[in-house]
């Protein structure tokens, strides 16, 4: 084969996975669109079976990379390549989020300042919203979703700040132990950090809970309730699915995969788990704090 | 060489054809000039920076032509070597450069004075529905509701087998016209209740979105009575295309009646409810 | 499509045959190859259908009244035309080119993560069969415009979120398609390929990757928002909840701009690999072609609300606009000038590449030149919406990235097929284009300025006459096109043999390897500092 000369891994062989996994995000989406137009039993199975699809699909791409790699196909060259794109992964989910925190910032200093008759908004404040007043949080002029109470920042979300910023601590604890090859500190480092996530996520739906308890704070309630429930909801999203991510690190490193120079996998998922760190910051700051 | 010639022509026709304006009347070419001195701005500025892409694009595109003409292999030419020089890359970007702040700073001023709104001597509030224009005179208490002629909608049906040739100002007339006068400051607000639309005269050089939620502000002066007409320059579904706009500009005291008659029918549809 | 299989079989390892296996191979095949002559058949399919929905548009348009569709079908299919064109026709035409080239013009093996890069592909056929499909839906396609602005979009039927959805999957191709190649043109570089002696076409498609990994996921955002606004009550868009609709447009241009250098810069490209090829000379300036590359792409993310100047932003955003818009002229120009000192004392000839790459200069140019007058605010409220920006955008999608497309295919042909294309029906294919292009997207600047707005089915008669010529032009031009499809397909299956190297004056790692290329080629990397010395002595 072609990496006789050269020993750059290119596989040759049939591959199924991505026709799986398209199969299963179409469906996935089909079912989703189908259950919001009003289709919901049809929609919901249509939904799950992609869900399971594309579970597969990675249970089995993943498995396989893994073997490949355990058998050292993949040289330093290979894994330069998937260092260049999980970095830039990361980075198209940072302008993912980017667009979000862009549409927080355009209300609070742009649309709401105008409704409220600021800058070019006089008229429109006048003969529009003639008794809104601009203030932050804020449902609109309309008051959507009617009255409710912010969520203070320092409650929950500082807890859950330090939760998250101990968690890239033992993550790179981990990291760490891993190059020394000290193999119970990475476990428990990993270990550590899985518990910090499950535990911010737990909270997480916990602040949920109040918030449509006893805040009356909804996702319908207007522009605060939208950039609030979209940014932490993304977000909790990304944790959970790194949480996962790092559970499977986890199990690897319990069944004694990775080694001290050799640990792709384990450094993507920790720069994923920094990213989610990073981006909650930006959520503290703009979102519960000011 | 054939190929070139043809290449030649049909580039120049496109360029004739331009500077045929008024052998092509009918063929409407060109931006109107307007009526109102930001229209005449307006205008300027727009014929400014056409001939000045024209010069450029005629000494870009001369140069080209010339080299395809004379350095062609055909020809016997052998290929020069040189593939930079920095002086000429240098000129080649300053000199464009110079060229758009030269067009930048006249620009900026007429866009600053049609943002001034201060100071008018009327207001015009004008609100987008589908698929109609509402229009309130804000000082004087005129109010009314302007949609497409009843004849365009007719002719405008799939296959309604009406020419519209037949139909006077096919698709650019409206049941009820908006009045202004000539020579006042015409501050006119925009706004919608459902979806964005767009109030546009082309003659009056104004356009502005009217969008749900927001007033957006702009101004006019018209200097000669007349009647101007435009539409709706925002998709807004599936009659975008049939909400036009029509103004009748008339003397102050044309209007003053106007007016007078309004609020005398407003009163009179008042009392008989 | 067989015979290409075919073709590629001669120099695969044995694969079994009939229609199964045929299937599966193409459904599974890992090879850049394979996967840019998919992309490229799936793009072609695209413009084609894409090319039907404008004849559809231009039938309607061929004389005022409503003849053939009503006004809510006409709307959609301006909708799902530009849809198509952009994301389904250009786009991955862009990125089979870049399939089939990149690797072998850097001297890689093959794309840095090659399955991926089947996942990048077989999501489009999904995404593009979800999107045709709701045009059957009920209510109709979405018809609000290819921007898809709030409030309008909210009004779709049926169609809303089979439209979001598809286009967060083909957000999802095109981010998997641009890591791919940012990987590959940074890591799977040969010995010696350095980063400025990379081919223009690897900078600019390096460079296009960056804006796609960029504003693609700013468009899911927004669409998502869209989403969220039409079924959980969101208010990002709506007032009453403190929203803005120009909020999304904001979002939508900041994805958008950077977009429509997404589908021009590659072309960028393409032209100036064939200037040098057949004016036999360097290309001028290549340094800083590479800078006006990247100053036009950075440029590209500060003048998004050029397209929203009436929407009554406050005076000091449309002064930074429209200065900023205006200072892209200054790196375009760069390359123009370029392209045209590398002709100046060349030894030119005309094959058809090279007609389709000059006529895109000239041609483009006045595209540009259009979008420079839109650039200055106080004409674009006169412009804003009509034909004009019609004409404009035409003049640098179809003479600029659908004919730098046509361009390259034919000079990379010889390269994929082993045939040369005839030449004659080549040049009977180019000046059809190229007469029939000017004939329907001219007269719109005319109309645009004489005041016709866009988007709409019907209009007043006095925008018949060139409305008419138009559409004439417009079957013109689309007839023109089957004739070079039949050129491609005759090509493909057979012709006159083609050399490694094809054209007298080509250079480049592609051009020493056999025509066809063989499956796998560069499974040893080249040495190019060998080479480089070779050419310089
Ligand atoms: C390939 C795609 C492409 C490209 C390359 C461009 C290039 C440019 N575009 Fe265009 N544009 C679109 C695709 C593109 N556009 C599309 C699709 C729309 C409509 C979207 C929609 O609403 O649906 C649009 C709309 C659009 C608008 C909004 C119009 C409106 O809706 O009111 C504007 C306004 O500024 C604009 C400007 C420009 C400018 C300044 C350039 C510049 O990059 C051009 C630069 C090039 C030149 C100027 C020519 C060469 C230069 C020289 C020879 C040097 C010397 C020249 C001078 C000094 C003058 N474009
Ligand atoms: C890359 C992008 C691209 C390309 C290549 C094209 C190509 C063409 N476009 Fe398109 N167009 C857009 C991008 C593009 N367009 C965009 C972004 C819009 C704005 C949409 C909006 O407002 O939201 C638009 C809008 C648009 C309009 C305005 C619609 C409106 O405002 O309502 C029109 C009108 O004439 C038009 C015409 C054409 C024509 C005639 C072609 C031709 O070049 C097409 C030629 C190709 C073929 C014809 C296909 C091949 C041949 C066949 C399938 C055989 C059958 C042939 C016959 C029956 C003759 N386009
Ligand atoms: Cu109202 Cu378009
Ligand atoms: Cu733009």
């Amino acid at each position: 084969m072609a990496q006789a000369h050269n020993d750059y891994y290119v596989p040759h062989d049939t591959h199924w996975w991505p026709i799986v996994g398209s199969v299963g995000l179409t469906s996935l989406v089909v079912g989703f669109a189908m259950a919001l137009n009003g289709a919901t039993g049809i929609g919901r199975f249509v939904m799950i079976a992609g869900v399971a699809v594309t579970l597969l699909m990675m249970f089995g791409w993943f498995g396989m990379v893994i073997k490949e790699s355990s058998r050292g196909l993949y040289n330093k060259q290979v894994d330069r390549s998937f260092r260049w794109s999980m970095s830039w992964f990361i980075f198209s989910e940072v302008m993912f989020f980017a667009a979000f925190f862009g549409a927080l910032f355009y209300a609070r200093v742009y649309s709401l300042p105008w409704l409220g008759g600021a800058g070019s908004g006089a008229l429109t404040n006048e003969l529009l919203w003639p008794t809104f007043e601009f203030a932050w949080p804020s449902a609109g002029p309309d008051q959507l979703g009617g009255e409710f109470q912010a969520m203070p920042a320092w409650g929950i979300p500082a807890i859950n700040t330090a939760i998250l910023l101990t968690s890239g601590v033992t993550v790179t604890w981990a990291h760490h132990a891993l190059r020394a090859n000290h193999r119970g500190q990475l476990i428990l480092g990993l270990f550590l950090t899985v518990a910090l996530g499950l535990l911010f996520v737990g909270l997480q739906a916990f602040e949920y809970y109040e918030a449509y308890h006893h805040l009356n704070l909804k996702l319908s309630s207007g522009i605060y309730g939208s950039t609030f429930f979209m940014l932490t909801g993304f977000h909790g999203f990304h944790v959970t699915m790194g949480a996962i991510m790092l559970i499977v690190i986890l199990l690897r490193s319990i069944k004694g995969h990775f080694d001290p120079d050799n640990h792709f996998a384990f450094e993507a998922v920790a720069w994923y788990w920094h990213f989610v760190d990073v981006v909650w910051l930006g959520l503290f700051i703009f979102v519960y704090w000011l | 060489m054939r190929h070139a010639r043809a290449g030649l022509t049909v580039l120049f026709s496109g360029i004739l054809l331009f500077l045929a304006t008024p052998a092509l009347a009918e063929w409407a070419v060109n931006m109107p000039v307007g009526v109102t001195p930001i229209s005449r701005e307006v205008y300027g500025l727009h014929m400014l920076i056409f001939w000045v892409c024209v010069a450029i694009g005629a000494g870009v595109f001369g140069v080209m032509l010339w080299s395809i003409f004379h350095h062609r292999k055909s020809r016997g030419v052998k290929a020069a070597s040189f593939h930079e020089h920095h002086m000429v890359e240098v000129i080649w970007t300053v000199i464009p450069f110079l060229i758009l702040v030269s067009m930048a700073v006249p620009a900026a001023k007429t866009l600053i004075r049609m943002e001034d709104t201060r100071d008018a001597d009327l207001t015009l509030k004008v609100t987008g529905y589908q698929w109609m224009w509402q229009y309130e005179y804000l000082e004087d208490g005129v109010s009314f509701y302007s949609k497409l002629d009843s004849e365009s909608n007719k002719a405008r049906q799939l296959n309604s087998g009406i020419d519209p040739e037949s139909v006077p100002h096919y698709l650019l007339n409206v049941d009820n016209p908006v009045v202004l006068p000539v020579n006042k400051k015409i501050r006119i607000l925009t706004t919608a209740n459902d979806v964005i639309h767009a109030w546009w005269v082309p003659a009056l050089g104004v356009k502005k979105d009217a969008i749900p939620g927001f007033i957006n502000e702009m101004w006019t002066l018209i200097e000669e009575p007349g009647i101007y007409r435009g539409q709706c320059a925002e998709l807004c579904g599936k009659d975008h295309a049939f909400m036009p706009i029509v103004v009748k500009a008339v003397t102050e005291e044309e209007y003053r009646q106007w007016v007078a008659e309004q609020t005398g029918k407003s009163e009179a549809e008042t009392a008989s409810l | 499509m067989s015979t290409t299989a075919e073709q590629l079989h001669d120099h695969h390892h044995e694969h079994p045959k009939g229609v199964l296996a045929w299937i599966t191979r193409w459904l599974t095949t890992t090879n850049h190859k394979d996967i840019g002559t998919l992309y490229l058949w799936f793009s072609f399919l695209m413009f084609f259908i894409g090319g039907f929905m404008a004849m559809i548009i231009r039938a309607e348009l061929f004389q005022p009244g409503l003849q053939v569709v009503d006004p809510m079908f006409f709307n959609s299919m301006t909708t799902m035309h530009a849809l198509m064109m952009i994301f389904g026709a250009v786009m991955p035409a862009f990125v089979g080119l870049a399939n089939w080239m990149l690797p072998m013009m850097i001297g890689a093996p093959d794309m840095a993560l090659p399955r991926l890069n089947n996942w990048s592909f077989w999501i489009l056929p999904f995404a593009f069969a979800m999107l045709l499909s709701t045009l059957f839906m009920e209510g109709g396609g979405p018809a609000a415009g290819w921007t898809m602005y709030a409030p309008l979009v909210l009004q779709t039927g049926d169609a809303f979120p089979f439209l979001i959805f598809s286009v967060h999957l083909m957000g999802i191709s095109s981010v998997m398609g641009a890591i791919n190649i940012i990987a590959t043109v940074l890591n799977m570089r040969a010995p010696g390929m350095t980063l400025l002696r990379m081919p223009l076409f690897v900078w600019t498609w390096l460079i296009t990757a960056y804006l796609l990994i960029a504003v693609m996921p700013v468009l899911a955002g927004a669409v998502t928002m869209l989403l969220t606004d039409k079924f959980f009550g969101t208010s990002f868009f709506n007032p009453a909840g403190g929203g803005d609709p120009v909020m999304y447009q904001h979002i939508f241009w900041f994805f958008g701009h950077p977009e429509v250098y997404i589908l021009i810069l590659p072309a960028f490209g393409i032209v100036s690999q064939i200037i040098p090829t057949f004016a036999r000379k360097r290309l001028f300036g290549y340094a800083s072609m590479v800078y006006a590359t990247a100053s036009i792409a950075f440029l590209s993310f500060i003048v998004w609300a050029h397209h929203m100047f009436t929407v009554g932003m406050p005076l000091a955003g449309e002064l930074f606009f429209m200065f900023a818009t205006m200072l892209i002229a200054v790196p375009t120009g760069v390359k123009i000038f370029n392209w045209v000192a590398t002709m100046w004392k060349g030894a030119m000839t005309f094959e058809t590449p090279m007609l389709f790459a000059l006529s895109f200069v000239v041609l483009f140019s006045i595209g540009g030149f259009s979008g420079l007058m839109l650039a200055i605010t106080p004409a674009d409220f006169q412009y804003h919406d009509t034909y004009f920006v019609v004409a404009h955008f035409h003049y640098v999608l179809v003479p600029g990235a659908i004919f730098a497309i046509t361009a390259a295919v034919y000079y990379w042909l010889p390269k994929w097929t082993g045939h040369m294309y005839n030449e004659f029906l080549g040049k009977v294919h180019f000046w059809a284009s190229m007469i029939f292009m000017n004939l329907t997207f001219f007269p719109m600047h005319f109309v645009g300025l004489a005041g016709m707005p866009r988007r709409i089915p019907d209009y007043a008669v006095q925008f018949a006459d060139f409305n008419w010529v138009s559409s004439i032009g417009a079957f013109g031009f689309g007839i023109s096109q089957l004739l070079f499809l039949f050129i491609v397909i005759k090509t493909v299956r057979g012709g006159k043999k083609a050399t490694s190297q094809v054209w007298e004056g080509a250079h480049g790692l592609e051009w020493t390897v056999p025509s066809p290329a063989p499956h796998h080629t560069f499974s040893t990397p080249p040495d190019v500092n060998l080479m480089h010395k070779e050419a310089h002595s």
